[in-house]
């Protein structure tokens, strides 16, 4: 089951990003997981919401770009090699991570990694196969 | 109706240099009595009145300039006593004091047919709506649009320029069927038409743009947008206003009305006239104008001239779009950059890219520094860093390619580079503040 995450383009301006931010604070957003990619030029704000559609509302109001991605939150058992037993599953069967990052989980013991692979289909059924984990959208 | 003054708009070439040249001399000669620099000018250059008989003299004479607009200010250009001035018309141009210029009767009479004959050309007839989008005040853009739409018999929408909501429901109840603004506020009015969802009951069928550079790639999408056929028109306060020249319904070309100004294309360093078809600097001679006419005024202006006859039926020779003015054009790193060269590749690298752009230049530490804004477009954005950086590669390396140098390429939030509702303001050269 694949969550939604917005991406948003953020110039590369003094407070461009604070002004996103603040403006989902403003409307009661909360954020759940948050990833930033930079360049020198601009950067890429990967986010993960409680209300998807109310933040993209908020953003196109204030002019901003974001585009809706699919991706996988996988569970991470909290301990030394958690994650290397997955990526080796996932490597193993040929697919490419193209971004990841983690944050905190509400399941005691878990952590949550948001992954994006090229191929996301192909990797929703490796992790199945391998019995791992995967958070549905109200588990966020 | 195909033609407005069919007499004058096809008369036969031969016929027509003899018109010129019996105005010419008309003009030289009152010229030569009433505007004390002229005078002092063809004194210098050892010339009388007597000397011009046609327009092969033409090229004796001395040039005029736009600084001789600002020397003189406000009305010591004029030829006629300040009676007889009906309307005055002003240009702030981006560099410098304002230039005012006047208009006799027979001057907005003439101004007005020039304006008539290209909205007939384009089609339209008494029963055409126009909005006038030009700023309607000193800028001669609105009155030039005004009086042409009212000279054919049509309805005038004299809106003026700003407030875009309003223009649009004013297009859309009114059903205006010409639109009269610069391509940038076209732009501008058919971004907000998209985003309120109402091409559809628009009734537009031509778009009269002119008064700053544009390409062929914007007239595209101005048309798409706008649901109009677009066509420019030429023309500058110190000579007329719009309608100096203009397209026809072939647009190949902008035929000027030289029954009223005769065109020269010189080298813009060495001041001789050059072959025809080159390109060279456009120099205008107004032969029929009474309140404040020139002789050979350099207009700045890039471009060449097409002798050949037009598939119109009218003789007077076209101009090709110039490319910038010669005030447009910077100078980076020691290459010439018209800023229209760079609308054109940013139209053609496709993926919904706007040419609404930017260009800053600065000198840091002796070295000039180009960067071009460019606003990123939904169709372009993706969740990966390295799509977007491609894409701004790409357009580095077009730029580089067009231009000879290569600027740094800045993305920044759609809609947030300025939209103009007159002419655009597309450079931002930090070095002269400096």
């Amino acid at each position: 089951m694949f969550i939604k995450q917005l991406c948003i383009f953020v110039e590369n301006k003094h407070g461009r990003l604070e002004a996103i931010i603040s403006s989902f604070a403003d409307n009661g957003i909360n954020l759940r997981a948050l990833s930033l990619a930079d360049t020198t030029d601009f950067g890429v704000l990967r986010v993960i919401v409680d209300d998807i559609d109310k933040a993209k509302a908020v953003l196109k109001e204030n002019g901003i770009i974001s585009k809706t991605t699919d991706v996988l939150a996988v569970y991470i058992d909290d301990r030394a090699g958690g994650l290397a037993e997955v990526l080796k599953d996932i490597s193993e069967a040929g697919i490419f991570v193209e971004y990841m990052y983690a944050f905190l989980s509400k399941t005691q013991g878990k952590a949550l990694m948001v992954l994006k692979a090229d191929d996301e289909e192909g990797a929703e059924e490796v992790l199945r196969q391998h019995g791992i984990a995967i958070a549905s959208p109200d588990e966020i | 109706m195909k033609y407005w003054q069919e007499k004058y708009e096809t008369m036969p070439r031969e016929e027509l240099r003899k018109l010129q040249g019996e105005r010419l001399a008309w003009q030289v000669k009152r010229m030569y009595e009433k505007v004390e620099l002229f005078r002092k000018r063809m004194d210098e250059a050892g010339l009388t009145p007597d000397d011009v008989k046609s327009v092969d003299d033409l090229k004796k004479l001395p040039f005029s300039y736009k600084q001789d607009l600002r020397d003189y200010y406000p009305y010591g250009l004029f030829a006629v006593p300040m009676s007889d001035i009906r309307r005055v018309h002003a240009s702030s141009g981006t560099t410098g004091k304002q230039i005012v210029v006047g208009y006799t009767d027979n001057d907005l009479e003439m101004w007005a047919d020039c304006f008539a004959r290209m909205l007939i050309a384009t089609g339209n007839d008494e029963n055409a709506f126009v909005q006038v989008s030009y700023g309607l005040g000193l800028f001669t853009g609105g009155f030039g649009a005004h009086d042409g739409a009212v000279r054919i018999g049509a309805t005038a929408i004299p809106i003026s320029s700003g407030n875009t909501q309003r223009q649009i429901q004013t297009m859309i109840d009114f059903g205006a069927t010409v639109l009269c603004c610069t391509p940038s506020y076209a732009m501008y009015l058919g971004e907000t038409i998209e985003e309120m969802g109402v091409k559809d009951q628009l009734k537009l069928k031509v778009g009269i743009f002119g008064a700053e550079p544009w390409t062929e790639e914007m007239r595209q999408q101005i048309e798409e947008k706008l649901g109009l056929k677009a066509y420019d028109i030429y023309g500058l306060s110190e000579i007329m206003g719009p309608g100096v020249s203009y397209e026809c319904e072939y647009q190949c070309g902008m035929h000027v009305c030289e029954d009223n100004f005769i065109p020269e294309i010189i080298d813009p360093d060495t001041g001789e006239v050059l072959p025809e078809g080159a390109q060279g600097e456009l120099v205008f001679t107004t032969i029929t104008k009474e309140g404040f006419p020139l002789i050979r005024y350099r207009t700045r202006d890039i471009c060449s001239l097409n002798y050949e006859k037009c598939k119109c039926g009218r003789t007077h020779v076209r101009m090709n779009k110039p490319q910038g003015r010669t005030d447009d054009m910077l100078i980076i790193r020691g290459v010439n950059v018209f800023p229209s060269q760079i609308e054109e590749v940013l139209l053609k690298v496709g993926g919904g890219v706007t040419p609404n752009y930017q260009i800053i230049v600065d000198r840091v530490n002796n070295s000039d520094v180009f960067e071009v804004e460019v606003e990123m477009t939904e169709q372009l954005f993706s969740d990966g860093v390295k799509g977007i950086e491609k894409f701004e590669k790409i357009i580095t390396e077009n730029l580089r390619s067009t231009l000879g140098i290569g600027p740094k390429v800045k993305l920044v939030n759609p809609k947030s580079i300025q939209r103009s509702e007159g002419k655009a303001k597309r450079v931002i050269d930090k070095r002269k503040l400096k």
